[in-house]
């Protein structure tokens, strides 16, 4: 069996495996938690949390076709406010994944291994929550499939100028690809459930799925070319997708948004969002289904360098506009930055800077980045600051704009926030299935990790 | 299973069917050969399919059964009857009436009756519904624009919370139980020649009423007419007979003023000749070249108001203190007056004034506003007369109200007539006076002792309940009268519409009283005016006077008299001091919107912001800034207003401008009953207000409740943040550098582009039509808020109610925003319409995902409201900030009555579409339409947009760029044309000329701005 990744020379590398692992154990560890029936009380608790906020989430998105667009706080000059701010946000996260399994797998980063399938599936479901808000935030989402390219019989077709056109094709053609990605990641491994499966009915659905896997050299040749094809086809998405998001903001006239930093700073932003999100999952998975032998600490401190990294672009970010909006001379700019720093919402832009800017610092020192608990709590400054810079971008540049008369307050209503925690609740309910029953890790290419594994020399 | 029929049973007795055939008369049709042989086969399946009818068929035809039913359905359709259905006419026109296209509006003139003056309009009539109220352009006191309340009263035909039916204690009667019971009670009069029976109304301007009225009081000489209004004109009346020992009417001509000095006189927005008024007074405000002229305002008052904002040096006094200023004023023009003590602060400012004054002998204009009393009003015409102003820009009329009211006519009276068990009929025709009744009458207990009490209203209000019988009003639109307007010239009033409720007006419940029960009152009109007028064909009179609007030559002539001499002597002996302790005042004013409360049920009114404060839906205590500082209050809290043993809960709102030590309090809100929009709104300031001191009071104490109210403004911030988006200089600035408004500003962008253009990449695009644009004139514009409603009548824009502001939802298309700019105790105001500017480089449209939003070929920005899909990206995107969302179903769909006002030309939008100002488009189509037809290009002048046409001050010019010959072409040549954020590279075809305005030389560091606007940022 020809390992997916190789190294021609290996430099030293810290293990990734824990010690004492075997091509068994690594398979009946990971596999065991979708056989076996009985799952950790972490599992019942997170999915009955998740499951109950994607019940919130229906109610508000029923009363919101039923009532409109005003059951929001959004109001005249601030346009756009929590369905976009939470679309930027999700499809922010939904990055951490394709970058793990495309970017790192063709930089032979093997670590990559153990958190490469909860992270991919992570991005589909985060792609899924982001995917809502496109559509609901419309005021007739029930014309929102106008935005597609159809021939229609009113030979009336989208405005190919606009960014929220782009938008579409951006994040459908990353939904596909992630989702293809995953799936043929998915493939070898769905036909060991098969092979292991105690009932029929499982046996019958792993069997259909693993499209008759049966692990031939053919089948493996194969999936190495199609893997790696893929792998390439989502390297640009993972730039181009939030880039192109960045555009909805960079190319509007309103000051705070048209600044041409934002493609490169979205993109640092989503990665540093991403690995931030597959953190806030990562450390508490390894505890609740003890797989500390594959995501080590070693992987801790890996996640965590990422995210410093993509953390001090960010900051830069954040400078850069502040400069521009100094060094430009222009009013409109200048009081932008003035009235995010100071201005009503100053609160949430001194957060941000908290948040996104002075809690990573703690991940310079090694002993941060390893521990668990104080990641995590890292972690989660990062996932609410994210949040609170698309909140300072989308409302404090939009709720005073061009024309003093028309300024005007943001707030949001119970509705705007049951509709964000209701997606949160999906992505939990979705996460917490794909735990249930499908491998978190990826069996075969852990399997690869272990030393036997090892291949001497280069075929 | 179809037919239960067993192959083996016996085949039919086909000759037993041929025999019950044919013994069968008449004609009888059967639908199968088994029905006809009637086998117990066939039974057996009707049974089971259709049990019901086959006991019928079983039973044949059940006669009684049949008559049973075909009386009961006879009785239902009778019971049916009771209630009228509306006439649904389906038919054709067998012989289309002459004129009547349709699709095509027809417009009819008439007048709007208010006190003081009516307002002649057109009324645009869809199919027989008076869709849209115009001005009458031919009539002097319109020039064919109007008040922003005339073109609201519309709306309120079609309120659905209009009283329908006659009501007597409770219960619904007939109009001929009301017909008898009214003969019954004048018959029992009559023997005392009509004592204790009176009239309560308005003060009118009818002449066919006023004669009506004055038949009644011929006929029965005891009865008595008091007319009354909660925002009369006593002082007015009064203040002439204390000058001139008789009740004159002084009408002014703004146009020949070129110093004017007002003393609280809103004469740009309240009052009959507002519309008049506001067009000459801003003919002269705007400039073409630096040899124009322009005239100096002074405006001196105790509450914000339009005039106010418009003035070149604002004073803000308390409204006690105004007297001593005229009387200071008149001292230094040399009247023989007791100069007062305790206006040495405004030494300086009286002196410039009067100076000004004596320089402009015979061009100047003194003038006082109804709020103050009378010996200011009087003082003003002494004023007048001395600088030679009398019979320049002032004349002197008779009353336009006919019949005078005198003070002993007045509401005091009455009402201590009625407690006193002196009435004991009163017909209270229009008018809400439980409301509106000072509070020291208790008009409604005195109410309570008139045995018979009649209340003619449009709505059951608060004084309908208190009454004997309430008998439903007919709305203006709905009946035959007559109207003078400011001037006198009178209107003959002609309905739109058959009276949408069975109302009845006050001419025909007078003429009841004067024993006559029939006859129309088209009949009264037409028989008054043949009386009164010696033509020699009458018909062509009245169809002349009809269609045109107006009576030609109706007009009042001035008179010519002079102030009596012992006037002087009696302004010689007045106290030198008044008593003033500088205690806090209360100011009562009507509404800007709803008026005195007779709009408070019409949601575009309650919607329209208020000029200065763009608060809606409510009124407020409007304190000065240093007050609130004082006393520690924000807007919103609630206070407790206290004034003798009287007390209101009010919330106060900052109001810049405000004397500091005066509270203004509007009228009209606080209802209690009067539809679904007016109820539980505000508060009655009503409940403070007293016969004695019906405009201003001392005294007043203020404590803060703790409570807070939220008050729901459209703007939330007042200055313009160093942004030259309203531009204004002074006279002298303009006249040395004329292109102030256009020189490159300080944003960077524009630096080095002096045409006050960037450069874009793509090429213009070439026009070859038409080229719409439209001017707005900063000189001219008074921030009446006419352009709004008219807008919002003509495009069926919606209301959205209070929460919906709060949330900043509204939807008007054009908006007035309001800058204050310097002191702010006593700012500059800027008042700047802001339609959609229909950007040539339009950030809304390229960020629209389905191309919902374009650019015509005629240079519009156009909105498909069927494609829109709401993403909002479009008012995103917008600088302006004027493109508008349906974030609910915002329309009324369902109310049946409303939507006859609609107009048939334009998109009723739904629920998530954006709109916005479409340059009434559906006006340029129908003039494109027109001049198809006669194979022409549209002429300049024939698109006129409806903000351009309601404006009175005609300060938005719309047109055709291309036409070089157009008004609009002019406007845009001229120096003081600037577009708003031409930074930005939109070019908008919506600009505006620069405010100039005209300080006073001498007063200049008091001035409204000496240079541009908002050097570096307002203090606000």
């Amino acid at each position: 069996m020809a390992a997916p990744v190789q190294a021609r020379q290996r430099p030293y590398k810290p293990p990734v495996l824990g010690r004492g692992q075997t091509f068994d154990t690594v398979t009946d560890k990971i596999a065991s938690v979708v056989d076996r029936q009985e799952q950790p009380r972490g599992w019942w608790i997170a999915f009955t949390v998740g499951f109950a906020l994607l019940n919130v989430l229906l109610i508000a998105v029923a009363w919101l076709f039923a009532r409109g667009t005003g059951i929001w706080g959004v109001n005249n000059p601030v346009g756009w406010a929590f369905a976009i701010i939470n679309f930027v946000w999700w499809i922010g996260i939904g990055h951490a994944g394709t970058l793990i399994s495309a970017i790192l797998l063709l930089l032979r980063q093997d670590w990559r291994t153990s958190i490469n399938r909860f992270a991919e599936a992570m991005t589909l479901f985060a792609v899924a929550c982001a995917g809502i808000f496109p559509i609901i935030h419309t005021g007739r989402p029930w014309l929102a499939y106008w935005l597609l390219p159809y021939p229609g019989t009113m030979m009336v077709w989208p405005n190919f100028r606009s960014p929220l056109v782009w938008d579409v094709f951006a994040v459908s053609t990353y939904a596909t690809v992630s989702a293809l990605f995953w799936f043929v990641g998915l493939i070898p491994d769905l036909a060991t459930l098969r092979d292991r499966a105690t009932t029929p009915v499982s046996a019958r659905i792993y069997g259909a799925l693993a499209l008759g896997w049966r692990g031939s050299v053919r089948h493996w040749h194969r999936y190495e070319t199609a893997y790696l094809l893929l792998a390439g086809l989502s390297t640009p998405l993972v730039i181009s997708v939030h880039s192109v998001v960045s555009f909805d903001f960079a190319v509007a006239v309103v000051p705070g948004w048209h600044a041409t930093i934002f493609p490169p700073y979205f993109v640092a932003g989503a990665i540093y969002a991403g690995f931030a999100m597959v953190l806030t999952i990562a450390i508490p998975l390894r505890r609740m289904y003890d797989i500390k032998d594959f995501i080590t600490a070693q992987h801790l401190d890996y996640m965590a360098r990422v995210m410093l990294a993509t953390g001090l672009m960010v900051c830069y970010g954040y400078l850069t506009e502040a400069f521009y909006a100094f060094y430009s001379a222009n009013t409109f700019e200048e009081f932008m930055m003035q009235n995010r720093m100071f201005g009503p919402y100053t609160a949430i832009y001194w957060l941000l800077i908290l948040c996104n800017g002075i809690s990573i610092q703690t991940l310079w020192f090694e002993r941060v980045r390893r521990s668990p608990v104080v990641l995590f709590v890292v972690c989660m400054f990062v996932n609410v600051g994210m949040w609170l810079e698309r909140f300072v971008i989308v409302v404090t540049s939009m709720h005073r704009d061009f024309m003093p008369s028309s300024w005007f307050m943001y707030y949001p209503t119970v509705w705007d926030i049951a509709t964000f925690v209701g997606t949160i609740g999906l992505f939990l309910t979705l996460l917490f299935l794909f735990i249930r029953f499908l491998p978190m890790i990826s069996m075969f290419e852990m399997r690869t990790l272990v030393p036997a594994a090892e291949v001497k020399e280069e075929h | 299973m179809m037919m239960g029929f067993d192959p083996e049973a016996p085949a039919f007795d086909l000759t037993a069917i041929r025999e019950k055939l044919s013994r069968t008369t008449g004609r009888t049709y059967w639908r199968s050969l088994e029905e006809v042989a009637d086998t117990p086969e066939f039974r057996d399946f009707l049974e089971a399919e259709f049990p019901a009818a086959a006991e019928s068929i079983s039973s044949g035809l059940d006669r009684r059964q049949f008559l049973k039913l075909m009386g009961a359905s006879l009785a239902m359709a009778g019971l049916g009857a009771c209630t009228k259905q509306p006439v649904e006419k389906i038919l054709p026109y067998v012989k289309q009436p002459e004129e009547l296209v349709p699709g095509n509006p027809l417009f009819f003139a008439t007048a709007y009756p208010v006190s003081g003056g009516a307002a002649p309009i057109l009324v645009e009539s869809h199919m027989g519904r008076p869709t849209k109220i115009e001005g009458n352009p031919e009539h002097p006191a319109s020039l064919g624009a109007t008040s922003a309340m005339t073109q609201a009263s519309v709306l309120d035909l079609y309120d659905p919370d209009r009283s329908q039916v006659v009501m007597s204690a409770g219960e619904i009667r007939t109009w001929n139980d009301f017909v008898a019971s009214v003969a019954d009670v004048v018959t029992k009069l009559r023997p005392s020649s009509g004592r204790g029976l009176r009239i309560l109304s308005p003060p009118t301007v009818s002449p066919t009423l006023a004669a009506a009225v004055g038949k009644v009081l011929a006929d029965l000489p005891e009865a008595r007419w008091h007319q009354w209004e909660p925002l009369g004109r006593e002082s007015v009346r009064e203040g002439a007979r204390l000058a001139f020992d008789r009740v004159v009417e002084p009408r002014y001509n703004f146009a020949d003023a070129d110093v004017i000095v007002s003393l609280e006189s809103d004469f740009l927005f309240d009052g009959a000749g507002q519309v008049r008024y506001a067009r000459d007074f801003s003919a002269r405000r705007k400039v073409s070249d630096t040899s124009s002229s322009l005239n100096r305002l002074y405006v001196v008052e105790s509450a914000p108001s339009v005039t106010g904002s418009k003035a070149d040096h604002r004073l803000a006094l308390r409204a006690s203190e105004i007297f001593g200023f005229a009387r200071a004023l008149a001292a230094e023009l040399d009247v023989n007056v007791v100069e007062p003590a305790g206006l040495q602060n405004h030494a300086k400012w009286i002196s410039a004034v009067a100076k000004d004054l004596l320089a402009n002998k015979g061009r100047g204009l003194v003038l006082a506003g109804p709020s103050q009393p009378a010996d200011v009003h009087a003082l003003c015409h002494a004023i007048n007369e001395k600088l030679a102003n009398a019979g320049h820009t002032v004349v002197y009329t008779d009353p336009v109200e006919q019949s005078a009211p005198t003070p002993k006519d007045g509401l005091d009276t009455l009402v201590a007539d009625m407690a006193g068990g002196n009435v004991w009929a009163l017909f209270v025709l229009g008018g809400n006076p439980a409301y509106e009744a000072p509070a020291d009458l208790d008009f409604v207990a005195a109410l309570g002792k008139v045995p018979f009490t009649v209340h003619l209203a449009q709505q059951q209000d608060e004084t309908s309940l208190h009454t004997l019988w309430h008998v439903p009003a007919t709305h203006y639109l709905e009946s035959w009268s007559d109207a003078r307007a400011y001037d006198g010239t009178v209107t003959i009033q002609q309905p739109l519409i058959e009276p949408l409720y069975q109302g009845k007006s006050a001419l025909e419940v007078v003429s009841l009283i004067g024993g006559t029960s029939t006859g129309t009152d088209y009949d009264r009109v037409r028989d008054y005016w043949k009386a009164a007028v010696s033509v020699p064909d009458f018909e062509e009179f009245w169809r002349r006077s009809v269609h045109d609007g107006f009576i030609a030559g109706s007009q009042r002539p001035a008179l010519d008299i002079a102030v009596r001499s012992d006037f002087l002597t009696y302004l010689a002996q007045l106290p030198a001091v008044d008593k003033d302790a500088g205690e806090l005042e209360v100011v009562f004013r009507g509404d800007p919107t709803i008026h005195d409360g007779r709009f408070a049920n019409n949601g575009w009114l309650q919607e329209t912001p208020k000029p200065w404060t763009r608060l809606t839906w409510d009124n407020a205590a409007l304190i000065s800034p240093a007050l609130a500082e004082k006393r520690k209050l924000s807007d919103g809290d609630v206070v407790e207003l206290l004034l003798g043993n009287r007390k209101i809960n009010a919330p106060v709102w900052t109001t810049p401008g405000q004397p500091e030590q005066t509270v203004t309090l509007h009228l009209g809100y606080g209802r209690t009953r009067g539809g679904h929009i007016a109820t539980g709104v505000g508060f009655s300031a009503y409940a403070l207000r007293t016969v004695r001191n019906p405009w201003f009071a001392s005294g007043v104490k203020m404590r803060k409740t703790g409570v807070h109210y939220p008050l729901a403004t459209t703007q939330t911030h007042h200055g313009m943040e160093g942004r030259e988006l309203f531009r204004t200089a002074a006279l002298t600035t303009y006249q040395a550098s004329p292109n102030f408004a256009q020189e490159p500003d300080h944003h960077g962008a524009l630096e080095g582009h002096a045409d006050g253009e960037i450069p874009s990449l793509f090429p213009d695009w070439n026009y070859e039509g038409n080229s719409w644009g439209m001017t707005i004139d900063l000189s001219a514009c008074i921030g009446c808020n006419a352009c709004l409603v008219a807008c919002q009548s003509e495009n069926n824009i919606a209301i959205v109610g209070k929460e919906e502001v709060l949330r900043g939802r509204e939807m008007h298309w054009i908006r007035i925003d309001r800058y204050f700019e310097g002191d702010l105790d006593n700012p500059a105001v800027y008042n700047q319409p802001v339609p959609c500017m229909h950007c040539e480089k339009a950030p809304c449209e390229v960020v629209c995902p389905v191309n919902a939003t374009n650019h015509s070929s005629e240079g519009l920005n156009d909105m498909t409201y069927n494609r829109c899909v709401g993403t909002r990206y479009c008012a995103n995107n917008c600088p302006y900030k004027v493109r508008r969302f349906n974030f609910y179903l915002f329309q009324d769909w369902d109310t049946e009555s409303l939507k006859g006002h609609r107009n048939p030309d334009v998109t009723v939008r739904s629920r998530g579409v954006m709109e916005k100002c479409t340059y009434c488009v559906q006006r340029i189509n129908s003039a494109r339409i027109q001049s198809r037809k006669q194979d022409r290009p549209i002429r300049d002048g024939e698109v006129v947009t409806a903000c351009q046409q309601a404006c009175p001050s005609d300060a938005i010019v719309f047109g055709n760029i291309n036409d070089e010959t157009s008004r609009i072409a002019a406007t845009k040549s001229d120096s003081r044309n600037y577009s708003l954020l031409a930074e930005l590279g939109t070019k908008p075809r919506t600009t505006y000329l620069a405010a100039i305005t005209n300080p006073n030389p001498e007063l200049v560091a008091d001035a409204k701005s000496s240079t541009h606007a908002a050097e570096e940022g307002g203090h606000l």
